[in-house]
């Protein structure tokens, strides 16, 4: 069946070929072919602007300053560096609190609409662990409209898209560098080449690993899988962030995404005997802490037998009055109307923490997002850096302009003066082929469904939320045994449009991830932003000198200790006064007068 | 919370039901066809709508006596607020739905018949002329004044002010016409509508904002207008045209 | 958990097919979409069917339900309880297999609207009041469920001569923006084929995101194609109020 495909297969060449279609995936495309002459591919899993950024709510972090004049990108790089707990690249953070304005400007000439201040600037709402108000928003659907924007401007340039096409392997060239990669059509089942002098990943991250979770069905960790299998080294892999607010009943909704906007616009929580607990974890940040913060609350409190009825907490907006919630939270009031029959203006609501972004990831430069390996390029989610032990809410949308476009430009600087794009050997699309096939030739074998689920049962019970060297290491074990299951997973029916067979691809990133997770997480024996052990419930000195990178080694995981790299003293020292340094300069100011 | 849960869902699930689509479209044929009826009949059977001090709807303004001329005195007039509301874009959803199944119902197939026939829309006549709709919205507003003046006219009596069944009948007939001719899509073009930016003069909301966003919540409305208007009309001429006919006599209420 | 409800799926291809009968445990609060991936998970697992966020932001999972368009996210299956449910896949195009049809005409479309061009330079100032109005169309997720109710489409297969309500509303969402300083206006006449449309307002009854589609889209644009096209009064206004600039040019 394979040696018949390779002789009609289909194939295109690209300057730069683009994997993943969300926010940064299209940043790239857009800064790349913005040259002339340059060809551009971007490759989706799904249909074009139904990626997962458009699960985005809140709102993109860029300090313009337009509500809080003190604002200024040291604040946000204070902020970003605070919250991930000084494992973040300083010099990735610094590019990107200084681009993230010029990014949302960007925006809107390209034809996003945000809301607006009363002076008719671009409106900015606070949120979790930012200093300032910072958030740039169109009610709670910023990523859809931050998607949207980036969509129509890509179709207006000279960019090739697939849509509902799975990539399954990259290939690398005699020299090591990327060559292109084998993908298929979902609709149809047809395999297509892409060979191209350098590729982009954008393939966002792995949230689908567990069972509660906020992310769609793509967040398979595809991209970050594809690259560490030839040979790229991933970083930070324990870190996974949980949301504090996600639905929690009816069953169908669990773990559905409640925008952390809902507390930026004043909504509070309450555990079942109606206190606030949030005054008593942080009380100088309360509802506003960072995200870990809250959702470990959140979970100290329903295993305290504080908990709703299903096991959350209580979150409560009504005060702002029904008028406000439904200009500013119109997705929100919406969801919770038609899902769960609550009416969040009359009502509070349950909430309980869902997985919601994977911080660790490929690791790449801070100036071109260039990975280890030559001409692959990573850039979104599916990235590393940025974020250290915990992303800060806003970040990430703003993350994937910053880097989007640097990738773009990375890979456009990589590709000048390199004119032949690498041809894939035959033997090696076939025995790809043959591979990828070979579910269908599989009688009475594992269901893929089947797989994810016990994947997630896993995922769940052992590196969730809490975890200790015991409950990791069976966790590990649970999931190698899984693996050898998964060796064997077979499907029924035809090549087109199967969403079985697809789901084996799935299934195939996120062991390959999951592994990788576990053993990041027993590496860092300490508790660390997002990454809590109850056996080592502190934050060690000694442990936040290192990030855990792995990559293969043969057959093997890898797992190697790397420096953090220290910051220079200028950055350094915005540390030293022990508060931001917007709020520095107010009070110097205000002293002066 | 079990509970509280059940119940909503009761709740919602009532709010849920749809009416079968072809009820729609049965009212309008009934409606509006019923309407028609009774204005061609009234049209070419009768030459005076005028009682005491109460003019129909009808027959005003009397353009027909400006000329001397005395028969079928309402055509004079009637085609004015025809030509209104065949042009209204929510009388062009009833009657695509209504008589022309162009669709009958969403997702209702239309009628076979329908196959064979290309569908042009409204690019070709009579229906681009449609697009002229704000012309008719200006005759009608000219119409409206005089009906206005009617109005006044009804509550003033041989002794005087009063005011009669018929007094209370043209007023509601009046402020509902009014309600649907103001709140008409191509006024609210026309009012501001076509403004791109309503605050780039000054920074404030313009005159002509204040008034788009006035007419756009009325606009929301205008199939309500749209009904409730032609039922007052039709009540209105009704109650004249029996006062005419001596059927009762007109009860004074002050 | 005993409760089971009763879904009839089409399942088939380019080719043809039929609706096939799956029956699942109703379990609180399912949404139709839950109830599809339990059959594919237990029973049929290369039944198709798009989806991506089941939170009705992305708009991938558009079918139609008991004969009405909708999202199967959206859509609780608690509303059906004692009926069976019928889910076809979207009606107005291609077949690819079972729910999942070939939305690719509305991207082709898509490609034929000039992008937005704005008039000045960014930073804007605008009002909120004066970007409600074209915000209101943003809040499109591009699920196509007013291209399939189209008659325009849906009955008649216009499509070549209507872009179909979605890109009324993108051309709206340009043209009434504050800052847009290009024109739209001569495509709506022409290629677009505005005018295809009879303001049945089907478009508006069926979008999951509540934008008044007619009322604040396709008739303010209607209106803003006879200012240009059908109104000779204005025409004669323009006409004198343009010739000063003009003959500065």
């Amino acid at each position: 069946m394979a040696a018949q495909e390779l002789a009609t297969l289909e194939s295109h060449q690209y300057d730069v070929l683009v994997i993943g279609s969300g926010g940064a995936g299209l940043r790239a495309a857009v800064q790349a072919a913005a040259v002339p002459g340059v060809s551009v591919g971007i490759i989706g899993k799904s249909l074009l602007g139904k990626a997962h950024t458009v699960m985005a709510e809140g709102g993109v972090a860029a300090s313009l300053g337009n509500l809080d004049q003190w604002d200024g990108w040291e604040t946000h790089f204070y902020d970003t560096m605070r919250s991930g707990h000084f494992i973040n690249n300083y010099r990735i953070v610094e590019v990107f609190a200084k681009e993230a304005a010029e990014r949302v400007l960007e925006l809107e000439e390209w034809g996003a609409v945000f809301d607006r201040t009363p002076d008719g600037k671009i409106m900015q709402r606070p949120f979790g662990a930012h200093t300032f108000r910072r958030l740039a928003h169109i009610g709670d659907r910023t990523g859809m409209e931050l998607l949207r924007t980036l969509q129509y401007k890509a179709i207006s340039q000279n960019i090739d898209v697939f849509q509902e096409v799975t990539v399954t392997k990259l290939f690398r060239d005699e020299n090591g560098a990327v060559s292109g990669a084998l993908a298929y059509y979902r609709a149809t089942g047809k395999f297509v080449l892409f060979r191209a002098k350098a590729v982009v990943l954008a393939t966002g991250g792995w949230g689908k690993l567990y069972k509660v979770t906020s992310n769609s069905w793509e967040s398979t960790g595809d991209g970050a899988a594809l690259a560490f299998r030839i040979g790229a080294e991933l970083m930070d892999m324990e870190m996974v962030q949980f949301h504090p607010t996600g639905m929690v009943w009816p069953p169908g909704v669990r773990g559905l995404l409640v925008t952390e906007g809902v507390r930026g616009e004043g909504g509070l929580l309450y555990n079942s005997e109606g206190e606030r607990f949030m005054l008593t974890y942080d009380p100088e940040r309360k509802e506003l802490s960072s995200r870990d913060v809250v959702a470990r609350s959140i979970y100290k409190e329903v295993q305290a037998g504080r908990g709703t009825p299903h096991g959350g907490a209580w979150l409560d907006i009504t005060h702002r009055g029904p008028e406000f919630i439904k200009r500013k939270l119109p997705g929100m009031y919406e969801q919770y109307l038609t899902l769960a029959d609550v009416d969040i203006t009359k009502e509070k609501f349950e909430v309980a923490p869902t997985c919601h972004y994977t911080m660790g990831g490929v690791r790449v430069e801070p100036e071109t997002c260039a990975t280890n390996i030559p001409g692959l390029f990573a850039a979104g989610e599916v990235a590393c850096g940025l974020h250290g032990a915990n992303r800060l809410g806003g970040n990430s949308l703003a993350d994937l302009l910053v880097f989007g476009r640097r990738a773009g430009d990375g890979a456009l600087a990589y590709i000048q003066g390199r004119d032949d794009v690498a041809d894939v050997p035959g033997s090696e699309i076939e025995a790809e082929m043959q591979r990828v096939l070979r579910p269908f030739s599989i009688s009475q074998g594992e269901n893929p469904y089947q797989i994810h689920e016990d994947l997630q049962e896993i995922m769940s019970n052992h590196a969730g939320i809490v975890r200790d060297q015991g409950m990791l290491e069976e966790g590990l074990a649970k999931l190698l045994e899984l693996k050898e299951r998964a060796q064997n997973m077979a499907i029924t029916g035809s090549q087109v449009y199967n969403p079985g067979w697809h789901a084996v691809f799935d299934v195939q990133s996120m062991l390959t991830i999951a592994e990788l997770i576990f053993r990041g997480a027993l590496a860092r024996k300490e508790s660390r932003g997002a990454h809590w052990r109850t056996d080592y419930p502190d934050e060690l000195p000694e442990m936040g000198q290192w990030n855990f990178v792995q990559d293969l080694d043969g057959d093997a995981v890898r797992v190697r200790e790397v420096a953090v790299p220290v910051m220079p003293q200028e950055l350094a020292q915005l540390f030293e006064r022990g508060m931001a340094p917007g709020v520095y300069a107010s009070q110097q100011q205000a002293k002066e007068k | 919370m079990a509970q509280p849960v059940q119940a909503a869902v009761e709740g919602r699930k009532q709010a849920e039901k749809h009416l079968p689509y072809w009820v729609e479209p049965a009212f309008t044929i009934v409606a509006l066809g019923g309407f028609v009826i009774y204005a061609i009949w009234e049209v070419l059977a009768h030459n005076n709508g005028t009682y005491h001090n109460y003019v129909s709807p009808f027959f005003s303004p009397g353009v027909a006596g400006w000329f001397g001329i005395h028969v079928l005195t309402a055509l004079y007039v009637v085609w004015v607020p025809f030509i209104f509301r065949f042009s209204c874009y929510y009388y062009r959803k009833e009657y695509f739905r209504g008589f022309f199944f162009h669709p009958a119902g969403c997702a209702v197939s239309e009628p076979a018949s329908h196959k064979n026939k290309r569908y042009t829309g409204e690019r070709r006549f009579p229906f681009n002329l449609n697009n002229l709709h704000r012309y008719a919205w200006y005759l009608a507003v000219i119409v409206l004044i005089f009906l206005w003046k009617d109005t006044v006219q009804a509550f003033i009596f041989k002794n005087g002010f009063g005011v009669g069944l018929g007094s209370i009948i043209l007023l509601i007939n009046a402020v509902l016409l009014t309600g649907y001719t103001f709140s008409c899509h191509a006024f609210r073009n026309m009012i501001g509508g076509r403004k791109d930016c309503f605050s780039c003069a000054n920074g404030k909301p313009s005159t002509g904002y204040k008034w788009w966003r006035r007419v756009s919540v009325w606009n929301q409305f205008h199939g309500a207008w749209a009904w409730a208007s032609l039922f007052s009309v039709w009540a209105a001429d009704l109650y004249i045209r029996l006062l005419i006919s001596g059927v009762f006599s007109d009860p004074r209420l002050f | 958990m005993s409760e089971e409800i009763v879904l009839s799926i089409y399942r088939g291809d380019a080719d043809g097919g039929q609706e096939v009968e799956y029956s699942v445990p109703l379990t609180p609060g399912m949404v139709v979409l839950d109830a599809v991936h339990q059959v594919q998970a237990h029973q049929a697992q290369d039944l198709a069917v798009r989806w991506n966020c089941k939170a009705a932001h992305c708009g991938s999972c558009s079918a139609e339900i008991n004969g009405r368009p909708k999202l199967l996210c959206k859509t609780r299956l608690d509303d059906y309880v004692g009926q069976t449910v019928h889910i076809l896949p979207m009606q107005t195009f291609p077949i690819i297999k079972d729910l999942v049809s070939d939305v690719s005409w509305n991207y082709e479309v898509a490609k034929k609207i000039p992008a937005f061009k704005p008039a000045t330079a960014v930073p804007f100032r605008m009002q909120q009041f004066d970007v409600d109005r074209v915000q209101e169309f943003h809040h499109c997720i591009e699920c196509f469920l007013c291209q399939d109710v189209c008659h325009v489409l849906r009955d008649h297969d216009a499509k070549d001569e209507y872009f179909g309500p979605r890109f009324m509303v993108k051309i709206a969402e340009y043209e009434m923006h504050p800052r847009e300083g290009g024109d739209r206006i001569p495509l709506l006449a022409h290629e677009a084929g505005l005018n295809m449309c009879n303001v049945t307002k089907c478009c508006t009854e069926v979008c999951p995101q509540h934008i008044r589609i007619t009322d604040n889209a396709i008739i303010p644009l209607k209106e803003r194609v006879a200012d240009q096209y059908w109104d000779p009064l204005r025409a004669l206004f323009r006409r004198k109020k343009e010739s000063p600039t003009n003959q500065s040019v």
